[in-house]
């Protein structure tokens, strides 16, 4: 692996985000493919805030990625058809929903937290399954399509443009991620990795640790039910499947697969992992059983991730139990 | 009404039953394990599909014996070659991995037996109703009844009169103690996983007499067992017991009177549990 210093590496990065539209084609991709990637990324990434800087589990994700889907359809739908109002609801109703929720699970550790989000989770679920009138039950949310952005000056066409969307979306994502990585370099960030490495010395510090907890899952679920609004932007539609547990898996696993102890890990995982679904299940009817090995075989063997495993930083083992 | 509501509260409990068996089975791996068996779901549709292929040769008792125990051979073969691997490491990572095995397993039925409800035949005289009156009182239902609580009954039995049982338990509360005395503590988990499966086995031919046999019938019962744990206390049987009839007999009673939140009461009553009394109801206190 070339020695990147981390600088010329995320320039790299970014210069590769910003010119996919035009090389996608050349690797067999199409521009809804990448922003499939990006919005997936954006919400592993978010996952990863919390899984792999704060070191706790979360199995739960997928609710408020659902519930910024639906959050923005059911605005656009019902109340003012403005893309901007959607995603703004959207994005509110997964915050308030994880605060809420969020009261009632930050004391909870390690398996247990893991488990109680799973629960959560399905809430959401059941009231978009059940909730036909408004939600459009196991149908989905359809009937509405996201809309051009004005600005007053000029206009954003995003409905039509797939181009226009993909920068729609990867403005939204270099926001998050640098809101992201800021809080992390931020002293609220150094300590949620030192609850992360070992969570009763920073007690003993005097650091309220259910506290910070707290905060990290709110931040991680608001950037969550953000690729949620967009997720839901990019199909024009809202399904009750995004609310699932097995969505919530499938975020775990791309922030394992690219390395959950690198910033850019869960875009790797993300990118891999929305390609490998696109050509698996365009190829065979079983592709559940393909992505279920897929898990099984990462877990094995790419415990660390692709960027873990070829890093040149040795980033430490996760921790025994 | 009143015949809705018994009719209801009745099949709550039948439905509680098989929540609680299956919830069982999650807790005892889960206890001694540290594992969260995503997977749980898939080897009670395994459970079912095996029956369902054995009826032929060894009729329904036979199957009812076997198909369990086939099961939890499955099960033990799959903790020992590749589940265990992951034992100690972050919960993280046995949790992927069975959640991967439930997707290979809940395709792999679909693949070899289809995707469409297998009928499940039971022997004639239990699929008449006892009584006019009450009808839905099958001889099938009250025999379900009966069989899963003499199974909770023996499994509690094993677990407190049997050498297996009481080092299960103490493993739970001390791995290494009890290693260090001189259990095969490797074994032990294996036999323990093997457990936990078969009562997924067995609650899975049960559930393929009353609703037939599908890929995914597995796969919906399983979140309600995670919620009949946290309900009835991490690291408690007896809770995941009471959780279990309890969330069954809510999502009952619900039916009646707003059909539609009949799945969503049961994490409701999650979240006052957890709000109010956050061990579970019958948690130790700091355990997790």
């Amino acid at each position: 692996m070339l020695r990147l210093d981390k600088r010329a590496g995320d320039a790299l990065v970014w210069a590769l985000l910003l010119t996919m539209p035009y090389w996608i084609g050349a690797v067999g991709g199409y521009t809804q493919l990448g922003s499939r990637v990006m919005i997936l990324a954006l919400t592993a990434t978010a996952l990863n805030f919390l899984l792999g800087f704060t070191g706790v589990l979360s199995f739960g994700h997928a609710a408020y990625f659902g519930l910024g889907a639906y959050g923005a359809g059911l605005t656009i739908k019902y109340l003012v058809p403005s893309t901007l109002a959607g995603m703004a609801v959207g994005v509110l109703a997964g915050a308030v929903a994880a605060a809420v929720i969020g009261l009632v699970i930050a004391r909870r550790r390690g398996i247990y937290f893991a488990m109680v989000t799973i629960a959560f989770g399905q809430v959401f679920y059941f009231i978009a399954f059940r909730w036909n009138d408004v939600t459009g039950g196991d149908d989905g949310l359809s009937g509405w399509e996201r809309l051009p952005i004005d600005f007053g000056v000029a206009t954003w066409d995003i409905l039509h443009n797939d181009l226009a969307f993909y920068y729609w979306v990867l403005l939204c994502f270099a926001i998050a991620i640098g809101i992201m990585a800021a809080l992390l370099r931020s002293p609220f960030g150094r300590t949620l990795l030192a609850i992360r490495e070992n969570e009763s010395r920073a007690r003993f510090l005097g650091i309220p640790v259910d506290r910070h907890i707290w905060i990290s899952w709110v931040i991680s679920c608001t950037f969550a039910s953000l690729g949620g609004t967009l997720y839901g932007l990019l199909n024009n539609f809202a399904d009750p499947h995004d609310l699932r547990w097995d969505q919530s898996g499938d975020f775990v696993i791309m922030a394992v697969l690219g390395g959950m102890r690198n910033f850019w890990g869960p875009l790797v995982g993300a990118a891999i992992f929305v390609v490998l679904q696109d050509y698996v299940s365009s190829q065979t009817q079983n592709w559940m059983s393909f992505i279920g090995l897929f898990f099984m075989i990462v877990v094995l063997f790419f415990r660390r991730g692709l960027l873990g495993m070829i890093g040149q930083h040795r980033a430490p083992q996760p921790r025994e139990t | 009404m009143t015949e809705l509501i018994l009719y209801n509260v009745f099949n709550g409990l039948i439905i509680g039953a098989f929540y609680a068996l299956m919830a069982l089975g999650l807790s005892l791996i889960l206890n001694l394990s540290g594992v969260i068996n995503f997977a749980h779901g898939g080897f009670l549709a395994i459970g079912g599909y095996l029956a369902y292929m054995l009826i032929p040769y060894v009729g329904f008792w036979g199957a009812l014996l076997l198909s369990p125990v086939l099961t939890a051979l499955i099960g033990i073969v799959l903790e020992r070659s590749l589940i265990s691997r992951l034992y100690g490491r972050d919960p993280l990572y046995s949790l992927l991995f069975t959640f991967g095995l439930a997707f290979v397993l809940e395709d792999g039925t679909r693949y070899f037996w289809g995707p469409q409800t297998l009928p499940f035949s039971v022997p004639a005289w239990m699929s008449t109703p006892l009584s006019t009156a009450f009808f839905f009182i099958t001889g099938y239902r009250v025999f379900m009844v009966t069989l899963v609580t003499v199974t909770v009954i023996a499994l509690f039995l094993v677990l407190t009169r049997t050498r297996l049982g009481v080092r299960i338990r103490a493993a739970t509360t001390d791995l290494e103690m009890v290693s260090s005395l001189g259990v095969n503590v490797v074994v032990l988990r294996n036999l323990n996983f093997g457990l936990g499966i078969f009562l997924a086995g067995l609650a899975g031919v049960l559930a393929a007499g009353m609703l037939g046999l599908q890929p995914t019938i597995g796969t919906e019962l399983i979140m309600p067992s995670f919620v009949a744990i946290i309900i009835g206390g991490l690291g408690s049987l007896p809770g995941t017991l009471l959780g279990g009839l309890l969330i069954g007999l809510a999502a009952g009673i619900t039916t009646v009177f707003f059909p539609s939140a009949s799945e969503v009461v049961i994490y409701v009553m999650m979240g006052l549990v957890l709000s109010l009394r956050p061990r579970g109801l019958l948690g130790e206190e700091g355990r997790f």
